[in-house]
């Protein structure tokens, strides 16, 4: 897996590829049955879960139904605290205004502490396009940039890859972007940790610009909160002059009192952990110390089309904990590429139609990519009902079709069905075909049906498919009077 | 009381024998049950596909069949997770008042099979028999849609000589989902498969679930792989007795 996200083939084609990985497979499933169980563990330490959620839940809905107003709160006090704050309406003109800024500094080199934001608008290729190398400083990134790959997780960006495949892309590709990893390098976890931080240092105490993402943003203080596993954020955040932050309109966040409820749910339903180990505040400047120039880049592309979807809007409560993906079925075989996004899994097939709207074949394949068990809003800590918001893009990407010429086989067969159940008799003649098909059948021993041609085949090549009963329930009832004459 | 079954489309046209086990359970409990005719599908199928309009009709007739009877029972936990939480949106959708209104009258009182027997005849032993190693899979919709909680293993512990045998990662979803099973047959095959050997691992000579839709496509699973477990409902079971075993 090289390349980018765009053009990706259809949900049920990148799961086939996937789902032929025996090893991803097995990586996968490790993977997120082992951080299930930590959360499960402590989220069951937590008396009031519940309530919790519903305190998240209304802190983000509150902040969405007032956005605007918030939003230029959060403008005033960033701006009070000495941070130059800009608007970005798209990818390409938040990626015009970083790339301006480091141009106008004269840097050939970023580090960035990991923003799905900047990937979900390619701002890596764009600064690469200017000439500027951008070097992603969390672990999991590090590994998904050198081996040239894409991020298959939000918080586990590299879940696909196993060990020795870390320590080969280390061992080629670091020395030529930087300090090389060491000869005796091995596949411990330890080693393949320290090579990284020898890697990473280097850049870090070279870089004179960084680019952060947020995980909030609070209105009324003007502070940005960045919410860390390894440290390398708050390197990032510290040690270069100038600092420039890329923020989702929708990570704004009231009050900072309101922050409470989000700082407990993230980290038990993110990482399984009580607590994370680095949590960074920031608000403008702070004189002779830490950067001296701080930017702030507001960004809609497409959050202000996903607020305006009265049933869609909850999926902008997100706070990119990603339980979602560890407890999905589907994303548990697949893996995160064959959802085509920066943002995979549950939230990403609801996300991704969302920004960018319905319309195309890759994003209306998503909101299809699940069984509806609703595992992922049993998940949620901040309780958006997924499973609500799918059945709704459905009908968003049936309707976007309504004006068909030729229409799909599929509309003509729900248009049939739905004649079909508007009246019982007419049921009741299809299903009297059925039963014929199964006097014939089961006349000549036959209890399943054998392959199927046409759509039946995506049943029956892997499944049987009973053959149908001789007499419908329906006809049972009137021959016997529901089983009082024999 | 006035109780009426809805046996669902599925049932209907594909295992007819889950609607007479709820029958002659129901009746040897003393309700007498009915089968208005004019039932077809809680329209379903058509919802979870985005086909919203095209499930206005079912929901339609669903509710003009079911009018005025006390108790609606059905034994699946989707169909009656889709009549109390999915007829409300498509009587929204069709701009019917009279619909919005019949739905919202109906809808409460539809339910699935467990929780007709717990919840509102207040039984737990249903005088079954069916001497057997037994395992159960909560489907997804009666688990998260409705909340069914362990009706069916209350339930499936009083049967006399059932031995009743956990199943690994039970609450994990088998993959059938409607049209997922066709649209996203290899993940669903995928899914399936890992089912069927946390059924295989059980050592259960059956598996019981509340729903045929997802025992069909495990047991279709099942089938290829000639695993000799039997796919049976719980209705089935819960008729089962020494006289007429299931």
């Amino acid at each position: 897996m090289t390349g980018t996200f765009v053009g990706m083939p259809a949900f049920p084609s990148a799961a086939r590829a996937a789902l032929a990985d025996t090893q991803l497979r097995h990586n996968l499933a490790h993977a997120t049955g082992v951080i299930r169980g930590k959360r499960a563990a402590v989220v069951g330490e937590v008396d009031n879960w519940e309530e919790l959620r519903l305190a998240g839940a209304a802190v983000k809905e509150r902040a969405l139904l007032a956005l605007d107003t918030q939003l230029v709160r959060l403008e005033e006090s960033l701006t009070a605290h000495g941070a130059v704050v800009h608007w970005a309406r798209d990818a390409e003109e938040a990626n015009r205004i970083v790339v301006g800024l480091a141009r106008a500094h004269e840097v050939d080199e970023v580090v960035k502490v990991k923003s799905m934001l900047t990937q979900e608008i390619g701002l890596n290729e764009a600064l690469e396009a200017a000439g500027i190398a951008a070097w992603e400083t969390d672990l999991a990134e590090l590994i998904v940039q050198l081996g040239g790959d894409l991020p298959s997780h939000i918080l586990v960006p590299a879940i696909h890859r196993n060990r020795a495949e870390i320590r080969e892309i280390f061992a080629r590709r670091m020395g030529e972007v930087g300090r090389p990893a060491p000869a005796d390098l091995t596949d411990e976890p330890a080693v393949l940790a320290g090579a990284a931080r020898e890697h990473l240092r280097e850049k870090f105490l070279r870089a004179r610009m960084a680019v952060s993402g947020a995980n909030f943003a609070v209105a009324d203080t003007g502070t940005l909160v960045v919410v860390e596993s390894e440290g390398n954020g708050r390197m990032c955040l510290t040690l270069p002059e100038v600092l420039v932050s890329i923020v989702g309109i929708e990570k704004v966040v009231p009050t900072w009192a309101e922050l409470d409820p989000l700082l407990r749910l993230l980290p038990r339903s993110s990482t399984g952990e009580r607590m994370n180990p680095y949590t960074s505040t920031w608000s403008g400047i702070t004189p002779g110390d830490g950067p001296q120039e701080v930017h702030v880049v507001l960004l809609d592309n497409g959050r202000t089309r996903a607020l305006a979807d009265e049933v869609g809007r909850q999926a902008l409560r997100c706070i990119r904990c990603s339980a979602c993906l560890n407890v999905c079925p589907v994303y548990e075989r697949t893996g995160g590429h064959a959802y085509g996004s920066v943002y995979p899994g549950p939230i990403g097939a609801i996300l991704n139609p969302l920004l960018r709207g319905t319309g195309d074949p890759q994003t209306d394949a998503l909101p299809y990519a699940s069984s509806l068990c609703g595992a992922c809003f049993e998940a949620c800590p901040v309780r958006i009902d997924i499973p609500e918001v799918l059945v709704h893009l459905r009908s968003q990407v049936v309707d976007g079709h309504r004006e068909d010429r030729v229409p799909k086989p599929e509309a003509v067969a729900f248009r049939g069905a739905g004649w079909a159940f508007g009246d019982a008799r007419r049921l009741d003649r299809a299903e009297r075909l059925s039963s014929l098909a199964g006097r014939l059948l089961r006349r000549r021993g036959r209890t399943s049906l054998g392959r199927l041609p046409g759509p039946g085949s995506a049943w029956t090549d892997a499944r049987d498919l009973p053959a149908p009963p001789t007499e419908s329930f329906r006809d049972w009832w009137r021959r016997t009077d529901g089983g009082e004459r024999p | 009381m006035r109780v009426a079954l809805m046996v669902t489309c599925v049932n209907d046209a594909m295992f007819p024998g889950t609607g007479q086990a709820v029958v002659r359970l129901l009746r040897r409990l003393g309700v007498d049950v009915d089968f208005p005719q004019a039932q077809t599908c809680c329209g379903q199928p058509m919802v979870n596909t985005g086909y919203l309009d095209e499930a206005v009709p079912a929901v339609r007739s669903f509710v003009r069949a079911f009018e005025g009877y006390d108790a609606v029972v059905t034994p699946s936990g989707s169909c009656a997770g889709s009549a109390r939480h999915q007829h409300r949106l498509v009587a929204e959708r069709s701009g019917d008042p009279g619909l919005a209104a019949a739905v919202a009258e109906t809808s409460p009182r539809t339910y699935e099979l467990s929780e007709f027997l717990v919840d509102v005849l207040g039984v737990t032993d249903v005088g079954a028999y069916f001497p057997h190693s037994v395992t159960y899979h909560p489907t997804c919709h009666s688990l998260r849609m409705l909340g069914v909680g362990d009706r069916p293993r209350r339930l499936l512990e009083r049967v006399r000589g059932l031995r009743l045998v956990d199943l690994p990662k039970a609450e994990e979803c088998c993959g059938f989902g409607g049209t997922f099973a066709l649209k996203n047959a290899d993940t669903s095959v995928a899914m399936g498969s890992d089912k069927a050997r946390h059924v295989r691992e059980t050592g259960a000579e059956v598996l019981v679930a509340g729903d045929n839709s997802c025992l069909m496509h495990i047991g279709g699973v099942l089938g290829r792989g000639r695993a000799g477990v039997r796919v049976l409902h719980l209705a089935e079971i819960l008729a089962s007795t020494e006289e007429q075993p299931a």
